[in-house]
């Protein structure tokens, strides 16, 4: 057992410091209680970001653990900094989203971009080759110069970021809603490769082994909540004191991969961890407590970027692209000359003990020590006091069309409408071709696909949802654990694994704390019924602001196989002649929470109506292996703005019309044309070939390819006028 | 001592990044802009300022596209 | 045969570059910091960000150990190719004729583009067509090719212009120029990725025609 001081802290910070890094009164107490005396300044900046909630899940651990995280393709589940599943041939896959939503509001350049990086460093800090980014981003309504300054900056810095580092962005997906105004969301998820053999796992090991730091110098970056402690000092202080934001230099995260790989390729490392939120403080003590060891980290030997840095600013600096590994002795030149050998700095600075104590040193004096367990582990994890809200939690989206506007200029207003029109002027700011592996580009078919090295692909996709969960936090979460399903369905790719990323308010309101219990027992019971476990992700919470919380968004990325990386069916009409049908729907939709409800400006409804999950996962199984047999020329998943918009993208994304018939035999209500719920396709073939797919679902086959017009009943849509509705989002983008 | 360099997009050739900006401002509420360039500051100490312009020329600015401006500045003074 | 790929601190395509190489003839990647061109017989310098774009799209990429060598290589008539920033790198060099400058759009633009060969007497495109279409993938923010009017007549009656864009021009580089060679024509850099356009997944297989090309001259086919 470590030899820690029973002797009191000269002048500790004390309790009003520690409630001012957002410790409690009683978290102070506990602190206080397992060191056995009160923290000095180092130590209390320790507790204060470790037992934060980014870096403790303090309020969401406990219902996280109801999650299922066990299946037959998990490699590595939650726990690790990344999840990872097995595609065959001793090949995985790794893969984790997260987010980095509050400082993206503040820098959404620099955020978006660092949210890239950060995700990045998790998927090769597993030994894990980066090889594809998707994001996921939420803002307010684009009619706000806030909300187009936003979108432009962070597109900007993803872009950047990406490009630079050179990983492709296969895919993502944007949505404008009012309650994000204030309270951004960017999520941003990342895929690597490895050798299953290969990988490498966290845990500090091997008493008297050495840790290194590889990568940039360390500098002020981040240092924002925890230099409160330093606050008296930043006064009208020198101006180079001041703590800045996070910049991301991508040019060193390509160097910083290069040799992370080349080290593992080597054999040179005990454990690798990269440095995130709360820095060397967090990363150090997570690979002594998986480890169950100490570490006795010497301040003094880290390569800074600015001169006269704190012991406790060192420690919780949050510069980027660094990384922590272990080496044994003996290989510790080598590690240093491949660090040379990519320009990126590695120095020594520490020691595995077997003490279970982080010891922080500066010129051999010990500045702060701290049981690992206390601080990793023994975080105080909260109950959450769910109360489903007695009255609406968010007003009305304000209407942007009449409620009786015809057929005709509905489906253009929908087509138009910020969460339908297309994307291409975002993605095309994204290398989605680095890598050579990209089979399926954005807006080609429903889910990007990656060719693999065994020979088969994977499909990817990354969905959320906001409104609807609002409306139905258990219902509206399992729509969008299907929803992505049902992405990775149209490319054939079967399930292996999911990640997802919780963004809420504030739990520690009944309200908040309902929408979140429901939404993680919604997303177990869909995980349950898919048979796809979790295999990790990250919860951000407290998104909300003086105007009310964000709606409730869990965004979930899912990977799956495919056998064939040629195999997957576009989104778009291919032939002139195709039978054009509608496959999976047994019940009505619904305009309940809809696309169209929403651009009418009624007020959220109280429920969603309940999927029959069984059902659509019967849908899901048939459409897979419908593409799998090369069955469906083109193959669609209907979602926002219902099957009519669904089918309007069909001929815009494939050059081709559709003829479905002058006359039909039921009225097509508004329900009927727009109304949304899982499990429905747009798909096309040969009339045979659809035959085969009726035999195992609903599906009506009712059109044919062909022509430049989309033609329904007495409606009719030029490809022209589709696709220039469609183009509704190029002007944010001058 | 310390000097300066701007470097500067040739006039005549399209500045996009410089067209940005000046579209940008009236957005913001400034009038009364135009003809904006976006180029680059670089500051350095040099022991022998007489190889400024060779070091223009031969790295920190393109010649074909660039031009630049050697500026001295006051070497700082300790306070 | 043998393709040299270049690999600079920042170089993101070199990889792939190295891929499609080896699938007509042997292919290795050759270190920055080293002077030693290992005896190959075409030099391909790739696409990327070589030491972060820094001051200047190639500009200190240029003057790296190896592309000593290279330039060695390529004033002796040896087939030199510069992809994307591999093209500005050449031209920073001076090895190439011209400059590339930030898109008309501003942004970074990744785009299926068609070109269409205008000289087939580089090694590069000996093996096709007057006027055949290329399909291949632009991915850039400084892509815009840019040369002086009079230097432009020059170049174009000489025949320095390999390929240009044949729909539309996604970054207005003058005269709609994408691929540009040196006035003996040993030397060629294009803006369009041919690494991303040599596999069924890639939408189309044009690139590799510029590559099989090269490796037929080396080896008298």
């Amino acid at each position: 057992m470590s030899e820690i001081a029973l002797t009191p802290t000269p002048n500790p910070p004390g309790v009003e410091q520690a409630v001012a890094l957002g410790l409690t009164r009683d978290e102070y107490a506990l602190v206080t209680e397992k060191m056995g005396r009160e923290p000095n300044e180092v130590e209390l900046a320790m507790f204060s970001l470790l037992w934060s909630e980014h870096c403790s899940y303090k309020h969401s651990k406990k219902l996280l653990r109801t999650l299922p995280t066990v299946g037959p393709r998990v490699v590595m589940g939650p726990g690790e900094n990344a999840g990872a599943v097995d595609i065959g041939d001793g090949w995985t896959i790794a893969f984790k989203v997260e987010s980095h939503n509050h400082p993206s509001a503040v820098e959404p350049f620099q955020g978006a971009a660092t949210g890239v990086g950060g995700i990045l460093r998790d998927i090769f800090a597993i030994g894990a080759r980066p090889i594809a980014v998707l994001d996921s981003l939420r803002f307010g309504e684009p009619d706000s110069e806030r909300t187009r300054y936003l979108l432009d900056r962070a597109v900007a810095g993803i872009g950047h970021y990406g490009n630079s580092v050179g990983v492709a962005n296969i895919g993502g997906e944007v949505y404008f809603e009012a309650p994000y105004e204030t309270n951004c969301l960017v999520n941003a998820m990342a895929l690597g490769l490895a050798r299953r053999d290969d990988m490498i796992r966290s845990a500090a090991a091997g008493l008297g082994n050495v840790v290194i730091l590889f990568g940039a110098s360390t500098g002020r970056d981040g240092i924002g909540g925890a230099s409160v402690l330093a606050s008296a000092e930043l006064g009208d202080e020198d101006e180079s004191k001041r703590p800045t934001v996070q910049v991301g230099d991508p040019f060193a995260e390509n160097k910083l991969i290069r040799c992370s790989l080349e080290l593992l390729e080597k054999g040179l490392l005990v454990s690798l961890q990269d440095l995130g939120a709360a820095g060397l403080t967090s990363s150090a003590s997570e690979m002594a407590s998986a480890g169950a060891v100490g570490i006795d980290l010497d301040v003094g030997k880290v390569p800074l970027r600015e001169a006269d840095m704190a012991p406790f600013e060192i420690m919780v600096s949050e510069s980027q692209e660094r990384m922590l590994c272990v080496a044994t002795p003996e290989r510790v030149a080598e590690v240093l000359a491949v660090c040379a050998k990519w320009e990126v700095h590695g120095t020594a600075i520490g020691e595995v003990t077997d003490t279970r104590t982080m010891r922080i040193l500066r010129d051999g004096e010990i500045v702060g020590e701290v049981p690992v367990e206390a601080l990793v582990d023994d975080c105080p994890l909260y109950d959450l006091a769910p109360e489903k809200p007695s009255a609406p939690l968010y007003p009305a989206p304000r209407a942007t069309i009449a409620a009786d506007l015809p057929v005709r200029d509905t489906l253009l207003a929908l087509l138009a409408s910020p969460n339908v029109a297309s994307r291409r002027p975002l993605f095309e700011q994204y290398d989605c071709l680095v890598g050579g592996r990209t089979a399926r580009r954005p807006e080609e078919s429903d889910a990007a696909v990656l060719a693999m090295p065994t020979g088969g692909a994977i499909g990817v996709s990354i969905d959320g949802s906001g409104r609807r969960v609002a409306i139905d936090p258990y219902h509206g979460t399992i729509e969008v654990v299907l929803e992505c399903a049902a992405n990775l369905a149209c490319v054939g790719a079967e399930p292996l694994g999911l990640t997802n990323c919780l963004n809420f308010g504030n739990p520690e309101k009944p309200h908040i704390a309902w929408q979140l219990t429901e939404s993680i027992r919604g997303l177990g019971d869909a995980c349950r019924a898919l048979g796809v476990p979790v295999v990790g992700g990250n919860v951000s919470l407290y998104n909300e602001g003086a105007d009310g919380p964000i709606y409730p968004t869990p965004v979930i990325g899912m990977v799956g196989d495919i056998p064939d990386p040629l195999g997957g069916s576009p989104s778009g009409f291919v032939r002139e002649g195709d039978a054009v049908g509608f496959a999976g729907w047994n019940t009505m939709p619904s305009l309940h929470g809809s696309e169209l409800a929403k651009l009418r400006g009624e007020a959220l409804p109280d429920a969603l109506p309940e999927t029959d999950v069984a059902h659509v996962t019967t849908v899901l199984a048939a459409i897979r292996e419908a593409v799998r047999a090369g069955d469906l020329s083109s193959c669609h998943d209907v979602a926002e703005g219902g099957w009519l918009v669904a089918m309007a993208e069909a001929c815009i994304l494939g050059g081709l019309g559709a003829d479905l018939g002058s006359e039909s035999s039921v009225a097509l209500t508004d329900e009927i044309l727009f109304g949304e719920q899982p499990g429905g396709f747009i798909v096309s073939g040969s009339a045979e070939t659809l035959a085969r797919l009726g035999e195992k679902i609903p599906l009506d086959v009712f059109g044919t390819v062909g022509g430049d017009a989309l033609v329904l009943g007495g409606d009719s849509w030029s490809l022209d006028e589709l696709r220039e509705a469609h183009g509704a989002l190029a002007p944010l983008f001058p | 001592m310390r000097a300066r360099v701007l470097v500067r997009p040739k006039a005549g050739i399209l500045d996009p990044q410089g067209i940005a900006v000046e579209r940008a401002l009236p957005a913001l509420g400034f009038g009364g802009v135009s003809n904006v360039h976006v180029g680059r500051l670089i500051e350095l100490d040099v022991e022998d300022t007489s190889q400024l312009d060779d070091m223009c020329r031969r790295l920190l600015a393109n010649p074909l596209i660039e031009d630049y401006e050697i500026l001295e500045a006051p070497s700082h003074a300790p306070a | 045969m043998k393709f040299g790929v270049v690999q600079f601190p920042g170089s993101c395509d070199d990889e792939d570059a190295l891929h499609a190489c080896a699938r007509v003839g042997d292919a290795e990647l050759l270190w920055h910091g080293e002077r030693d061109l290992r005896g190959v017989d075409v030099v391909v310098v790739p696409g990327g960000f070589s030491y972060g774009d820094y001051l200047r799209v190639g500009a200190i990429a240029r003057f790296s150990p190896l592309m000593e060598a290279v330039i060695e290589f390529a004033e002796g008539g040896g087939p030199t190719l510069g992809i994307c920033n591999g093209f500005q790198v050449l031209c920073e060099a001076g090895l190439l004729p011209g400059a590339l400058l930030p898109n008309a759009g501003v942004r970074f633009l990744c785009r299926q583009v068609d070109c269409e060969v205008v000289n087939t007497d580089t090694p590069f495109t000996r093996g096709l067509k007057r006027e055949e279409i290329l399909s291949m993938p632009v991915k850039h923010t400084t892509g815009r090719y840019y040369a002086p009017a009079e230097e432009l007549a020059v170049m174009e009656q000489h025949g320095q212009v390999v390929l240009r864009y044949a729909g539309a021009n996604p970054n207005g580089s003058s005269n709609d120029i994408a691929g540009v060679s040196n006035r003996d024509g040993n030397v060629f850099g294009l803006m369009p990725h041919l690494e991303h356009a040599v596999d069924p997944i890639h939408h189309s297989e044009d690139g590799l025609k510029l590559l099989v090309s090269a490796a037929g001259m080396v080896t008298g086919v």
